[in-house]
Formats: C-alpha cells, structure tokens, sequence
C-alpha cells in the first residue's frame, strides 16, 4: 500500500487548452463575458411589439406555402430584368477596371506609389458597403439601374483586385523571367508571363463575383439604385408576404442555378 | 510570307476557334444588350449633370461636423453588437446546419442533408438586409431585428464553409479514436473537433468581420445602429455629418479587419 502513496495523483487527461497562458486565457474570457453582458444588457426591446408581430411571422412563413407570383408578375419582372442586365454589365466593367487595378496592386510589378494608389482604391471600395454606396451614386447620378450599375462595378473592384492582386503576387517567377529572356517587351512580359499563371483564377472569381452581383443587385433597389429590390421593398411595406415570398423563391432559385452552373464552369477551367 | 502549303502553328483546331469565337460574339451582344436596356431605363440629363452635382456635394461634405461624433458612439456600440451578437447567434444555429449538411457525418444522407443544404443557399441567396426588412415588418424596429438579420444570413455561410472543413478532415484520426471503442460523442469531441478548431475560429472572425460591415447600413431599413443616423443625416441634406459618419464607419471597419486578420494568423 506504500508504493500507492509514491505514485503521483492521477486525474483525467485532458486537452491541450488554445491559448497557453492561464492569465490571457482568464483574461479574455473574463472580458468577452463583460462585453456580452454589457451587450446584451443596452439592447431595448419592445417585447410587445415583438409578440405582436409573431402573426405576422407566421404570415409570411404561410406565404412561402402558396407564393403569389400572378399579381404583381408585372413588377417582379421588370424588377428581375433590370437586376439580371444590371448583374452583367457591371461584372464586365468591375472586370475591365479590376485587372489594371490589381496589376498595379501587385507588389512584384507596380512601384510603390503606384502600389499604395491601387491598395488606396481597394481599401475604399471594401470598406464601404455596396448599399451605402449606392446612395451616394443615386444622389449624384439620379435614380434608376445606373446608379446601381456603378455601385455594382465599385464593389467588384474591391474584391476582384484584391484577390486577383495576390494571386499575381503568388506567382511562379521563373516563367515571367523566361519571357523576359526571350527579349520580350512589357506587354509580352505580362501576356505570356503572367497573365496565363492567373488565368484560370480570375475566370473562377469573376463567375464568383457574378454571383455576388445578383445578390447584390436584390438590395441596392432599396436605396432606388434599380433592381428587384424596389419591388421587394415596395411588397413588404404593404404587408404583400405573398409576393415578398414570390420574389424571394426567384431569387434564391436564381442563385442556385448560377451557383451549379459556376461551379460547373470552375471545374471545367481549372 | 511564302505560302508553302505548310500548315503554321495554330493555339487552336479551327472548329474550337470559331466556338470560341463565337462564344465571344455572344457575350458582347448580351452585354450590348444589358446596356441599352440600362441605358433606356435612365436619365441621362442627371448623368451628364452630375460632374456639377458631384462638385457640389463635395464641396458640401467639408468641412466635416465633427461635433456630431459624441451623438454617434451609441449607434457605433449597436452596430458592434449587431455584428458580434448576430454572429454568435448564427454559430449556435449554422454548427449543427453544418454537421448534417456535411457528407461523412450527415446521420441521413437523402432525407437530411438535402434539407440542411436548402437551408444553407435559402440564407446565403438573401442579403442581411432583405432580412432586416422582412424582420423589421415582422417584429418592429429596432436593434434585435438587426441581430436576427445578421445571424439569419449568416447561418449559410458559416455552416458552407464549416460542412467543407469538415468533409476535409483526415479519417485515420477519427478511426483511431473509434478504434478505443469511443462512443459516437466521443469520436465527436476527440476525432473530429479539434481538427476543424482552427478552420471554424478562422470563420468565425472573417464573418464577424463582414458582419461589422454589414450592420452599418441596417439601420437604413429600421433595424438599429449607425444606418439609422446616415439615412436621417441624408434626407436631411447634412452632408458634413454624412462626412463624419463615413470616416466612422470605415475607421470600424479597418478595425475590424486589423483585428479579424491578426487572430487569423495567431490561430493558423
């Protein structure tokens, strides 16, 4: 029974934890809940309104049972045209401008001024979201699907020169340099050199970002920027759950497809 | 050049190039044909007047009212909590949407995962803000319909990302655990969790990061935080506050991002 004594205490394995330092780990967790609580604690709400809206939940969860896409079938499609003509012109020129953007975005091919003037332009166009932007264009361009066309194109520059810019960052040096051996000029440096490295990547994200415009072009009709957004916005406020349901199932019906069919696309590419 | 009879080289068959071709054919009319139907739905009297505008409203937004900033901390504090609280919610909701939506622990593969992957793309297709409208009719405005907004889009794209990370784990881990005669929690808990940590904190982050994004206009529709100011800022014409509030929300949102990129790189 001695040798029991000498043994050390046995308890439980347990896992590593995450952060090594017991007093940060304390420490985080410790402020995390105080936030929550603080969080929690400044929202107000108006629990009757909340549950007398609760019918109106189960309204709309109704609609999606028997949709309306009759009544108001003259609006939704005209809403869905313009968002789907909108959807792919401002992909193209999102596209058109991205690509010298994110050339210049690339640390390996532009000089520094020209680096931090395309990283300037990235940061912007991510920073704001496409909503907030779309405002400022209806009140400079007026209303209608322009406006949402730009607000469309600015976006994608933002997320298309980001990423096409760190692919071009990415790289296999040795074949640009083997272009540059031949002799070849600036132009031929970047067609044969780099542009067929990042090809395949850049179909693959302008399909993605083709996406992305649609869904966006669903909210920024809110604002007045075109799109079925308007449509939406306009049956939701008369409480028309029917066809805010309709619009809603073509949306994400619509989603679908162009998502299968990238993805089909993608794989094909790449 | 001397015509030899020699065929020169060619990237393409003939027929695949006139497929490509014409592919292009296609896609520059489509796109000729969106524009006109864009360009017939606009006033071109207020494009071509915009320079004017432009200037115009530049020359409004400055200088910038930078007193308005005390009335804006409180909205800022909501659109915070918005974004982490919407966040949080949305994890709790898209974990178990994403075990059932991915193919090596779905418990059905035809019933099940067909549902979890409906629920997946209905979230993603809808914008936060569509959400915020449909809940702002539904249960009135303020900053919980926010909340619900966010984690409602948010669902799908944690639980996407999450069900790839998990169809990505390497299966002789979990064998070994199942090997020990661990039950089905268990195998859970110590072959399967630890290996998608990383991948899911990483997603969390980026989320709450888009989310700070996406809270600052919610208040446009009624659903709380600093949209609210900018639209009431906006109908009123008081571009030097518009000014302030911009500056606010993208000093946030590079907070965010600094943030959100820093604990990325500690965890991967």
């Amino acid at each position: 029974m001695t040798a029991t004594a000498a043994m050390p205490e046995l308890r439980p394995w347990r896992g590593r934890p995450v952060i090594a330092d017991p007093r940060v780990r304390w420490g985080l967790g410790i402020g995390f809940a105080l936030y929550l609580a603080a969080a929690i604690g400044t929202i107000d709400v108006n629990w009757q309104r909340v549950w007398e809206g609760l019918d109106r939940g189960w309204a709309f969860l109704a609609a999606f049972g028997e949709p309306d896409f009759i009544s108001r079938w003259r609006d939704i499609s005209e809403g869905l045209i313009e968002s789907l003509t909108m959807t792919v012109v401002s992909t193209a020129l999102g596209i058109a401008l991205s690509v010298p953007v994110a050339l210049g975005a690339a640390r390996n091919l532009a000089p520094l001024p020209v680096y931090l003037f395309c990283r300037g332009i990235i940061t912007l166009s991510r920073s704001f979201q496409e909503v907030i932007v779309a405002i400022l264009f209806v009140a400079m361009f007026g209303f209608g699907p322009f406006a949402g066309m730009l607000t469309l194109s600015f976006a994608t520059i933002g997320f298309l020169a980001k990423l096409l810019a760190e692919d071009i960052e990415d790289i296999d040096r040795s074949q640009a340099e083997a272009i540059q051996a031949t002799g070849g000029s600036w132009l031929q440096w970047l067609n044969y050199g780099i542009q067929p490295q990042v090809m395949p990547r850049l179909i693959g994200l302008s399909l993605y970002r083709l996406d992305i415009n649609f869904r966006e072009s669903a909210v920024v009709g809110i604002v007045g920027a075109g799109g079925i957004g308007a449509t939406l916005n306009t049956a939701f406020d008369r409480y028309e759950f029917d066809t805010a349901a309709a619009i809603l199932i073509i949306i994400i019906a619509i989603v679908m497809v162009a998502e299968y069919a990238s993805g089909l696309i993608r794989q094909r590419v790449q | 050049m001397p015509v030899t009879g020699e065929k020169g080289w060619q990237r393409r068959t003939t027929p695949v190039q006139l497929a490509v071709w014409f592919g292009w054919l296609l896609g520059v009319a489509l796109f000729v044909w969106c524009w006109q139907t864009i360009s017939a739905a606009t006033t071109w009297f207020f494009v071509t007047d915009s320079p004017r505008v432009i200037a115009d409203i530049g020359g409004r937004m400055f200088p910038p009212a930078w007193s308005y900033l005390d009335k804006l901390w409180q909205p800022m504090w909501d659109t915070i909590n918005i974004a982490t609280l919407g966040t949080l919610m949305a994890m709790f909701m898209a974990v178990p949407v994403a075990f059932m939506a991915a193919r090596n622990t779905t418990p059905n593969a035809y019933v099940i995962r067909p549902l979890a992957l409906l629920i997946i793309v209905s979230s993603r297709s809808i914008n936060s803000l569509i959400w915020a409208l449909l809940l702002v009719a539904i249960m009135g405005p303020g900053v919980l319909a926010g909340i619900f907004a966010i984690s409602l889009r948010s669902i799908g794209f944690i639980a996407k990302l999450l069900y790839e990370a998990i169809e990505e784990i390497d299966h002789t881990q979990v064998e070994a655990i199942e090997t020990t005669g661990a039950g089905r929690a268990q195998v859970m808990a110590w072959g399967i969790v630890p290996q998608i940590m990383p991948a899911f904190a990483g997603i969390m982050v980026f989320r709450w990061d888009i989310n700070i994004r996406e809270s600052t206009v919610l208040g446009l529709v009624g659903a709380g935080g600093i949209g609210l100011q900018l639209q009431s800022s906006l109908n009123v014409l008081a571009w030097p506050q518009v000014t302030v509030i911009l500056v606010l929300i993208i000093a946030t949102v590079l907070f965010s991002e600094w943030v959100s990129a820093r604990v990325r790189h500690a965890i991967i």
